[in-house]
């Protein structure tokens, strides 16, 4: 057998392992020697240190249940150093879930009748953090005997015990009332506060006590007015505060007494407004003080004018350095801003200031006090607040942020001006784990009211957008429901046809339709038949829409899935003005014009819907602009070109054909080049390769380099497989970006796998590129 | 309070006190993604925290963190003075108290802590009576080791017999 080590040698060994197999081996040898001290009868004074061992090592999480027996042993032991560690070994291993707990009810009654205080201390200290309702029931009548007649130490360990009790079996609540009625005339402050806590409980879970407590309200306000007014105690003062903890437990008593009734809280008025004004609150406990005061006050039937002082105090506290002080003032706030609307408006300022706050948790605080706050009066400004605190939001808050923001946007409704909307939208194209539950919430919103437009708005894009999303049917943070791809395409026709639908919303509405075309698999015909209904719209907006879409159906079909692809994620739009971000002016109507040269695509379509219908040109862009992003050639000058190119659909080929120049031609594998410059110093290069041999080529690759100076971007081909006798071709396109204008160069290498499997190479050098 | 846990900076466990029954397993669970949580936090931030359905107030002192689980109708505010008196107690225990000396001396820090609080609740308002009273008990401990070492041999005497008339009050 393994002498046994001193408890600190043992941490300290454990404690000097450099690896987590070396503790492991360590405690595994401790365990060891522990279990083998367990199963001896007696072992001198070395049993509670055996405990106490176990009760570390259970600390650091390894199992202990072997030493649950022990600790039942202990507290039946005649040594009060093993009744104490045998006791912190039962409030640490053993709960009330555990058999080995019903043991220990017995130990528990002696020690409660002991002669030895502390003794007795150890039983209630036990049997109030890990009492299980038996346990409560067997021994109920044994606390009471206690809170009677005892010493104070003893009845304030007893008056918590009861509490404990109360809580775990509420009749017994019945049991413990008169006692604890009396005890309110004790002078030792830690019975008081025992007391006081037990009388809480009483009253909270039973209508009846509560009834008959309130006779105590004078008093605790005697007691209260003891605490405040008394000089100096040096045994119970903090900080110039006389036992903070029992005026606090007082207060919150009041509190409860004095809810739903007159007489009560008349009582306690005058002592609230003398606590109110001569707490310090320079420190965090007067604070405290104060804080529990205004709670009381709010929640009583307390006189108007104490009231106003309550909501003042609170407004001091939103303008405490302290943080902690903000965040409890904003959450007191919200409970009152539903009854005392206009005193918590008096703060809005301040309460929007802290938006801009460091901490997460303050600025979701004001956040929500933020959107309580918000009405028809003060919508411009606080959307234009609220907006950019979401811009500047990190992403994980934004989600709750937005979540709150939708209703918000809901109630702001019509009144919302015209940016917030590409606002919110490039948002939500900002926050990618949202999509589901946005796009969820929004379609509900749209279900219920179509009558304010940017709301639709925003709804339609989303539909249109993440209509894969809405269609999938789970998402994590609103209730599941089931939307078949009718009933999204019925709202969206909804919106179509109401007449409360602005031409803007239905252009919204037409595109979401059309790019639903490429999320959903049944109704594709659907659509089609929704479009080209359009076709013939009076709205010549919409009619241009349809007509366009129905070209994409029906010319352009393999391109309606690359050109209706999801949108990527909208660059912040620097010039600003988009943002809604120019202080205090009014609003400026976006120039269409000047937004088209400018950056994000998006911000233009609601912008092109609001503004003259004249811009047909710049609004014929909108359908072809994601295509840009996936290389295909810029069709903006067409568009720019010809009026009556608008009936004729897309059209896709360059205006002016470049020269197809042939730059490589060898063993039937030849490459043909096109150049064409796209700026200054860009020029776009597709180079062409085909097959005339007889036999197929695979694996075909390209690869590219230039001078130094340039700067060159080679797109995704558009395959690699080269069949025979030139019945495909395959096409890639370079970027190449010249702007110190040398001498353009490029080299290629043309690597390729033949038919039978053996792999070629060769290299070929363009030194002059026609079309430049 | 529903439970409080000490843990070092490295999110090492040095006490954990549950006033509420639950399994092991939870509350392992329960104190590895609360201590992630508070560990995760700037030094400048507010004190308090939602968590769950329940409201977390924490404080730091030197390398530890004391962390307090409340309920929603508890005074966060006053939860923070408790904390800093039990760190108090302990100082004037220990002397100076540093992080060793809770590990070193954990079921003393136990000790500390239940005669501070009990079930959850404040249960002496007076810092020097719960600093007599812990004296009172260590000496009760002291004394009967110290009986023992005299007696070494002899039927252990009867609780009732060695504590009548000195420590009762």
């Amino acid at each position: 057998m393994s002498p046994s080590i001193p408890l600190q040698e043992m941490i300290r060994a454990i404690r000097s392992a450099r690896t987590q197999c070396e503790e492991r081996g360590v405690i595994q040898r401790e365990c060891a020697a522990i279990r083998a001290q367990f199963r001896q009868v007696d072992n001198g004074g070395a049993r509670s240190h055996n405990l106490a061992k176990l009760l570390y090592v259970h600390m650091l999480g390894y199992p202990a249940h072997f030493g649950q027996m022990e600790c039942v042993r202990m507290i039946a032991s005649p040594r009060y150093s093993e009744k104490r560690v045998g006791y912190l070994g039962a409030m640490m291993l053993l709960d009330e879930k555990q058999d080995a707990s019903l043991l220990i009810t017995n130990s528990i009654k002696n020690d409660l009748a002991h002669s030895n205080q502390y003794v007795q201390s150890l039983a209630l200290c036990t049997l109030a953090c890990m009492g299980s309702a038996e346990m409560c029931r067997d021994l109920a009548p044994e606390i009471d005997r206690l809170l009677r007649a005892s010493n104070s130490y003893i009845k304030k360990k007893a008056a918590l015990c009861a509490v404990h009790i109360v809580r775990k079996v509420h009749d017994l609540g019945e049991l413990f009332a008169p006692a604890a009625r009396s005890l309110l005339a004790e002078k030792n402050h830690g019975v008081l506060h025992g007391a006081v806590v037990l009388i809480t409980q009483l009253c909270e879970r039973n209508p009846e006590a509560l009834e008959r407590f309130r006779k105590t309200v004078p008093d605790l306000v005697q007691i209260m007015k003891g605490l405040v007014i008394s000089g100096y105690s040096p045994e119970h003062d903090v900080a110039g505060i006389s036992d903070p903890f029992l005026q606090v437990r007082i207060l919150r008593l009041l509190r409860i007494l004095g809810r739903h009734n007159e007489t009560a809280s008349d009582a306690m008025n005058d002592l609230l407004a003398q606590v109110a004004t001569n707490t310090d609150s320079t420190k965090t406990v007067g604070n405290a003080v104060l804080y529990e005061t205004v709670l009381t006050v709010l929640d009583i039937k307390s006189e108007s004018g104490l009231r106003v002082l309550a909501v003042n105090i609170l407004g001091r506290f939103l303008l405490n350095n302290d943080r902690n002080i903000r965040y409890i003032a904003m959450t007191s706030l919200q409970r009152i801003v539903g009854t005392d609307h206009n005193a918590v408006q008096r703060h809005r300022g301040t309460i929007v200031d802290c938006l801009k706050d460091q901490d997460a948790s303050v600025k979701r605080r004001a956040l929500e006090l933020s959107l309580a706050l918000v009405s028809a009066s003060n919508i411009r400004t606080m959307m234009k607040e609220l907006l950019l605190f979401l811009s500047s939001c990190p992403p994980g808050a934004q989600s709750s942020s937005c979540q709150r923001h939708i209703p918000c946007g809901r109630k702001a409704g019509g009144d919302v001006r015209d940016e917030t909307v590409p606002n919110l939208i490039q948002l939500i194209t900002n926050t990618s784990e949202l999509h589901c539950y946005t796009v969820h919430k929004l379609y509900r919103a749209l279900l219920t009211d179509i009558s304010q437009p940017s709301l639709v708005q925003v709804a339609c894009w989303c539909i249109g957008e993440y209509g894969d999303l809405l269609l999938k049917g789970e998402c994590q943070e609103t209730e599941p429901s089931q939307v078949t791809e009718d009933d999204a395409l019925d709202a969206l026709e909804t919106v179509l046809q109401s007449h409360m639908s602005s031409p803007a919303t239905r252009g919204f509405a037409l595109t979401a339709t059309m790019k639903l075309s490429t999320r959903i698999t049944e109704n594709v015909d659907r659509i089609r038949s929704i479009v080209s209904i359009y076709g013939s719209c009076m709205d010549v907006e919409l009619q241009q829409r349809a007509v366009e879409y129905n070209a994409l159906f029906r010319k352009y079909d393999h391109m309606r899935a690359a050109v209706l692809e999801r949108m990527p994620v909208i660059e912040k739009n620097s010039s600003g003005h988009t943002n809604g971000e120019t202080a205090g002016d009014a609003v400026k109507e976006i120039q269409p014009a000047a937004v088209k040269q400018t950056g994000p695509l998006l911000p233009q379509q609601p912008a092109n819907q609001v503004c003259d219908l004249l811009d047909l040109l710049g609004g014929s862009e909108e359908p072809l602009q994601p295509s840009t992003a996936l290389g295909l050639p810029n069709s903006t000058s067409t568009a720019g070109g010809d009026l009556l190119d608008l009936l004729g659909g897309l059209e896709l080929t360059p205006l002016a054909p470049a020269p197809t120049v042939p730059v490589y031609e060898k063993d039937g594998v030849s490459l043909t080049l096109i150049c064409e410059k796209t700026s200054d110093s860009g020029m776009t290069v597709t180079l062409t390769a085909s097959n005339s041999t007889d036999s197929d080529i695979s694996v075909f690759t390209l690869q590219a380099a230039v001078p130094k100076s340039v700067q060159l971007h080679m797109k995704a081909p558009s395959g690699d497989f080269l069949p025979a006798r030139g019945a495909a071709k395959v096409t890639q396109m370079v970027a190449l970006n010249n702007p110190n204008k040398v001498n353009l160069k490029m080299r290629i290498r043309i690597s390729y796998n033949t038919s039978q499997g053996s792999a070629y190479q060769d290299t070929v050098q363009i030194d002059s590129f026609p079309g430049l | 309070m529903q439970f409080m846990l000490l843990f070092s900076r490295q999110g090492k466990l040095r006490l954990q006190k549950w006033y509420v029954p639950l399994s092991d397993k939870e509350k392992k669970k329960i104190t590895r993604e609360l201590v992630q949580t508070v560990l995760a936090r700037k030094p400048k931030m507010c004190s308090f925290l939602e968590w769950r359905d329940l409201k977390v107030v924490y404080k730091r002192y030197a390398s530890l963190y004391f962390c307090c689980a409340i309920e929603e109708q508890d005074n966060e505010l006053i939860t923070l003075e408790i904390i800093h008196r039990y760190v108090e107690l302990l100082d004037k225990y220990f002397g100076s108290v540093c992080e060793l000396d809770i590990i070193f001396n954990f079921e003393k820090a136990y000790f500390i802590l239940d005669e501070f609080l009990l079930g959850g609740e404040a249960q002496e308002t007076s810092k020097k009576n719960v600093l007599k009273a812990i004296e009172q008990a260590d000496l009760l401990q002291e004394n009967i080791d110290f009986q023992m070492r005299l007696f070494a041999g002899v039927m252990v005497p009867n609780m009732a017999s060695e504590s009548s008339g000195l420590f009762q009050n």
